[in-house]
């Protein structure tokens, strides 16, 4: 393979990798604190993705105000569905949690067919982010230059958060122990409102960078990406920031290389990241950055 | 917890009780009702939701036309309205058996219009087939929709004829000598129509490597950088992507962006509203082919249609909208003639319709089922479906 379609690839791979990412650090950042695998995430991802189109082509707000609008409302809602679904079964077997999150996924999902109709919706793009970039004989879209960018931002962000601040200690005390920080003090509500809230926000990011990128909307595109995210963030060590984001680049460098070098196999390339998970889950299930968590008594 | 006196309870238990028979003796009642009133249902079994929900409404949209301009049938010497029951197959394969399912079963319908996607009907051949409900293909072009089975015909071309158009106009207009497939390969009809160009393609070119590759992805995918970038290395003369509009819109607008001018080819799933919505200005300058032109109205019930439609929507409307009114008037037509709403009589009249004026064009239904009819070939300009020529049946 000639060394312009290795560059390819890769910047192929960077991009959709970077994506991955962003939204896999929602989904392990809820776990995190909650052990709770957050299934509505995708459609989190997608409610933010369609506030944006409508602030934008049915409120004509300037893209900028109308991201800004999009991300804010999604933050809400997550909090608003932490409240509602996951908050009255704290103290219940963490499988209901787990199915109220299948619930809330299912309702979020009809809920969309039924308010924004099943037909696609094509994205305005602005130019900002649909102009096509040429580095050498690579050629890429614009916008899959942002996306690392905001990824390694919000990733220094977030750590930042929750390795030096009192917050990011209150969320660290919950997560290693949800009724000792209770005791010792912490608003357990409030940690976790954050922590959704901020979860939100980064699902809404994602939704929004994703539409830049494939300027194509419907009701379900939160399904399939929410489900990568998770192989992802489980990939990485689910909990773990780093590990999140370290997993959505192998997801995307191993789902471009793998129709890159094997084009006769690219029908089965969702196949194969349910295949890595497996391959994970049975080798290492703690993930690449994960410690093994003796479950204490 | 409070103790609830056991009275209580047990009036709780016997009021429940008797409110689900009650519930269940009006859901049963209702379907013996619509036997016994003149009331014809016929099935709409189309995607409304999922990937392929745009092609649905489309059709749905010519049937309930049809039904408004026709909303009686006399069969019989008997007057009947005529009833839609929608079913949505919801793009799924699955949920096109349930949905079929539902359809002869439960609500007992006449006939059954429907699916756009080749893949949905094949699904529910089996089901039409045991029930003995013949069902009308719109604009399903795949041949094993029809093939084999006695109980589904199709008003449209099939793809044999369809594949053989577009690499026709490879090879003659755009003068390509080499191509690359990029195919839907979890589509019956991506995959039966790319077959089909490609063989005809390489014996017009007489070239038996003029098929470069066959580059695959998923219903559902929305990155095709990987199989574009191999797709660009290999500098193909055109490109037929013969996939749904969803995918295909990226495929051809990240194709743009990867730095591809090759031609895009495509066939008549092509033609929605939202592959221009989607694809904006990278679409400009695709061609695909499909089963009617506006510009090019073949019979007065093309006219009839045309202005139906333009004064209800006020625009123009899609090649399968014409395909779904022609459907529902088939099926009008046939139950006259066979006299009877018996399903194994209704089939032989369905099967016997030969020169009926559809609005995209003459109907005869050959042994198979299906209809032969001229395909239109149409390319986006400036933003919309522009016609180009009409190309004859073989």
């Amino acid at each position: 393979m000639s060394s312009s379609l290795i560059l390819q690839n890769l910047a192929n791979s960077l991009s959709l990798g970077s994506l991955y990412a962003l939204i896999a650090i929602g989904y392990t950042m809820v776990y995190g604190i909650l052990r709770l695998i957050n299934f509505a995430h995708g459609d989190i991802f997608m409610l933010g993705a369609y506030i944006a189109f409508y602030a934008v082509s049915m409120f004509l707000m300037p893209w900028y105000a109308g991201f800004v609008v999009a991300i804010g409302l999604t933050a809400l809602f997550g909090i608003l569905l932490e409240r509602v679904a996951y908050r009255p079964l704290r103290d219940s077997p963490r499988i209901s949690v787990m199915i109220s999150a299948i619930g809330a996924s299912f309702l979020i999902e009809n809920l969309g067919i039924v308010i924004f109709g099943g037909r696609p919706k094509g994205f305005p793009v602005p130019d900002l982010f649909g102009t096509v970039v040429h580095l050498g004989s690579v050629s890429i879209v614009s916008v899959s230059l942002f996306i690392p960018v905001f990824t390694f931002a919000i990733l220094a962000v977030l750590l930042w958060i929750v390795n030096h601040t009192k917050t990011g200690m209150a969320m660290r005390a919950t997560s290693t122990d949800l009724d000792a920080a209770r005791i010792m003090g912490i608003d357990v509500n409030r940690v976790v409102s954050f922590t959704f809230g901020v979860g939100s926000l980064l699902a809404a990011l994602g939704g929004i960078m994703w539409t830049l990128k494939y300027p194509q909307l419907n009701p379900l595109m939160g399904i399939m990406p929410g489900l990568k995210c998770f192989i992802a963030a489980v990939i990485g060590g689910i909990g773990n920031i780093m590990g999140a984001v370290l997993g959505g680049f192998l997801l995307g460098f191993i789902e471009i290389m793998i129709v890159a070098f094997l084009p006769d196999l690219s029908g089965y390339r969702d196949a194969f990241a349910f295949v890595l998970l497996i391959v994970v889950l049975l080798v290492k299930p703690s993930g690449l950055l994960g410690k093994h968590q003796a479950e204490k008594v | 917890m409070k103790k609830v006196s056991a009275v209580l309870r047990v009036s709780a238990y016997v009021g429940l009780a008797l409110a689900t028979v009650l519930f269940l003796a009006a859901c049963g009642g209702g379907n013996t009702k619509a036997a016994q009133s003149n009331v014809i249902k016929i099935g709409v079994f189309e995607p409304m939701t999922g990937a392929n929900a745009a092609g649905g409404a489309m059709e749905v949209e010519g049937i309930k036309l049809a039904n408004q301009l026709n909303p009686t049938v006399t069969i019989g010497g008997k007057e009947y309205k005529v009833e839609l029951v929608v079913a949505d197959n919801k793009s799924d394969k699955v949920e096109a058996a349930n949905a079929a399912q539902r359809l002869v079963d439960q609500e007992k319908v006449t006939v059954v219009l429907g699916s756009w996607g080749s893949s949905l009907s094949m699904a529910a051949g089996p089901i039409v087939k045991d029930a003995k409900v013949p069902a009308i293909g719109l604009s399903c072009t795949n041949p094993l929709v029809t093939k084999g089975n006695d109980y589904y015909f199709r008003v449209c071309f099939i793809d044999p004829f369809q594949g053989t158009v577009m690499a026709n106009y490879a090879f003659s207009q755009t003068k390509a000598k080499k191509a690359v497939i990029i195919r839907e390969v979890s589509n019956d009809y991506s995959v039966g129509l790319a077959k089909f160009f490609a063989d005809s393609f390489k014996k017009l070119t007489g070239d038996d490597k003029a098929i470069l590759a066959e580059l695959n992805y998923n219903t559902g995918d929305q990155d095709f950088s990987a199989q574009l970038t191999e797709a660009k290395s290999l500098n193909p003369d055109v490109i037929f992507a013969p996939g749904n509009y969803t995918e295909s819109a990226l495929v051809v607008k990240q194709a743009r962006e990867l730095g591809i001018k090759t031609p895009f080819l495509g066939g008549d799933t092509w033609e929605t509203p939202e592959f221009i919505d989607v694809g904006k200005a990278s679409v400009e300058g695709t061609v695909f082919s499909t089963f009617f032109a506006t510009e090019v109205p073949i019979t007065e019930t093309s006219k009839i249609f045309l202005d139906a439609y333009r004064k209800q929507y006020s625009k123009e409307p899609a090649a399968v909208t014409a395909l779904g009114f022609d459907g529902y008037l088939v099926a009008l037509d046939a139950l006259k003639r066979a006299g009877t709403t018996d399903g194994a009589k209704l089939r032989d009249a369905i099967a016997a319709t030969k020169d009926f004026p559809g609005a995209a064009g003459m109907i005869t239904l050959d042994a198979n089922g299906d209809a032969s009819k001229s395909a239109v070939i149409k390319t986006v300009k400036d933003g919309k479906f522009t016609y180009l020529t009409t190309v004859q049946p073989m």
